[in-house]
């Protein structure tokens, strides 16, 4: 495979050609740099190392000047990235639509100085489903803000992607998507280096036994009754760090965190123990994050009004 | 003590604070206005002093000079349907057009989980207030076709469904002087779902 720099004198049709033959190709116009003089192309053409080829998914982005959006994607290779697409928010932008939140594409990209910029930008998955039911995208907002916030630029998190990329896919379809939500969140968690723990006792180390237990956030993970008990709240006691866990809840997070989607997604829970299961879940992602998920309003906002509307 | 003249600094710091323009736009800005003949000086100085008169206005939220807007206020307009918008902006565009001649109901944003806009950040209750007020039969919803107007879009059609109003949305579909092979799959699929008879 060889990389051309394409100026304004080679043809439309010779670029594609040459695309569809497996080459890379960039034009001028796509390094914003159209009228170069030759002695500036010689110099974009010096540069052809610093294009690369990436897939990458969009978490977030804002804008950036008259025309221009700051991507923020997280790729295979190197994890969360800023990027910079030029022209985007013009209706007539080509790149416009496969650089949408939530959508999975394959990017070239030229080394800048302040940041990399997208030069093409071609859709791979654009999760259509997801984008065009409002549940769904309330859901999409909080799996991205996850991603986005449990991870740093530049930490390469390949299981990481491929989880995303997956959750995406089921988002399109799940019936549950509160249950997909706390099934993201446990495996997010393990992957990043925060896993709960469920089967021993986080303080004592001991073998959890089937009864009621204890939950500590602080702890990471389940406290057996003796550990526990002491923590919770009650007179005396006004900074507690633990709280009662129910043998169900436990079981469901148990189960959660040890298979895989397919069989989790055939899990039906009663409201009141998804709500137990949630909140567990919830403060202590909020205790690792030290602040809280800006998603979850909208989240919330989004389930009253399917509820009090009916559906 | 800064070498320059308080007025000249004042205006450079002025300049600077707007989006977009640095330090060095700024001293150029200024500078060049020291250049031209007093009168531009001050026609600028006037334009800015009308600003402080420039008021939204409380049944579209439309900045206007007045409150109700001429567009609100104009006898002349259908007021059988209202163009949800997002930006002051969008009216402007829309009314380039000379296509519509309903009513506006701007927004003043979309909704942005990630930045921590929500619904009630916007003129929404506004919005509803209105339908109960005034003989609207079509409620058009024109925010941005990306993800964060369709979902602003969604979340208001939802919200309006319980009542009897008609509820649209701008067609989506291939921007006039885009090529085909560039589009996107998603783009794409709604200008084949929304093709006309020609
Ligand atoms: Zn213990
Ligand atoms: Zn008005």
């Amino acid at each position: 495979m060889i990389t051309f720099v394409a100026d304004q004198c080679v043809f439309g049709k010779t670029v594609q050609l040459l695309r569809s033959e497996g080459h890379t190709v960039v034009t001028l116009k796509e390094l914003e740099k159209q009228g170069a003089t030759d002695d500036e192309v010689q110099c974009v053409n010096g540069h052809r190392e610093r294009l690369y080829r990436t897939e990458a998914i969009v978490l977030k982005r804002r804008d950036q000047g008259e025309a221009d959006r700051v991507l923020t994607v997280f790729t295979p290779g190197v994890g969360k990235q800023q990027l910079l697409a030029k022209g985007v928010r013009k209706v007539t932008s080509r790149k416009a639509g496969h650089v949408e939140l939530f959508t999975h594409s394959q990017f070239l990209v030229a080394k800048g100085s302040t940041w990399d910029i997208v030069t093409q930008a071609e859709t791979i998955h654009a999760f259509r489903p997801l984008r065009e039911d409002l549940q769904r995208i309330s859901y999409g907002y909080y799996v991205a803000e996850l991603v986005d916030r449990f991870t740093q630029e530049g930490d390469e998190n390949r299981s990481l992607f491929d989880l995303l990329l997956a959750t995406l896919g089921w988002l399109s379809k799940a019936q549950d998507l509160p249950l997909l939500a706390r099934f993201f969140e446990l495996r997010l968690l393990a992957l990043v280096g925060y896993r709960p723990q469920f089967f021993q006792c986080a303080h004592c180390r001991a073998d959890i036994e089937p009864v009621n237990n204890f939950w500590s956030p602080a702890a990471g993970g389940v406290l057996c009754p003796r550990c526990g008990e002491g923590l919770i709240e009650r007179p005396g006691n006004d900074r507690p760090s633990a709280e009662p866990l129910s043998l169900n809840a436990l079981k469901v997070l148990r189960f959660l965190q040890t298979h895989d989607w397919k069989t989790c997604s055939r899990l039906r829970l009663t409201p009141a123990l998804h709500a137990e299961v949630e909140g567990v879940l919830q403060r202590y992602i909020l205790y690792q994050l030290e602040r809280s998920l800006k998603s979850v309003g909208f989240l919330r906002t989004v389930r009253r009004l399917l509820a009090s509307s009916g559906q | 003590m800064s070498p320059l003249a308080g007025p000249v600094e004042r205006l450079i710091n002025e300049f600077s604070r707007l989006p977009g323009i640095g330090p060095k736009t700024a001293s150029r800005l200024t500078f060049h206005l020291l250049r031209q003949p007093k009168e531009q000086a001050q026609a600028l100085a006037e334009a800015l002093q009308g600003l402080q008169k420039v008021v939204h206005c409380q049944r579209c939220f439309n900045i206007a000079e007045s409150s109700p807007c001429a567009i609100c206020s104009d006898a002349e307009r259908d007021r059988s349907i209202i163009c949800v918008v997002e930006e002051p902006l969008d009216v402007l565009a829309i009314e380039r057009t000379r296509e519509y001649r309903g009513l506006y109901h701007v927004l003043h944003g979309a909704i942005s989980p990630v930045e921590g806009i929500g619904p009630d950040d916007l003129k929404i209750a506004e919005l509803l207030k209105r339908l109960q007020e005034e003989p609207v039969e079509e409620v058009l919803l024109a925010t941005n076709p990306n993800l964060e107007g369709e979902a602003t879009a969604m979340y208001i059609a939802r919200l309006l469904s319980p009542l009897s109003v008609r509820v649209t949305r701008l067609a989506r579909g291939l921007p006039v002087g885009g090529d085909l092979e560039y589009a996107d799959s998603v783009t794409l699929a709604r200008a084949l779902e929304g093709r006309s008879e020609i």
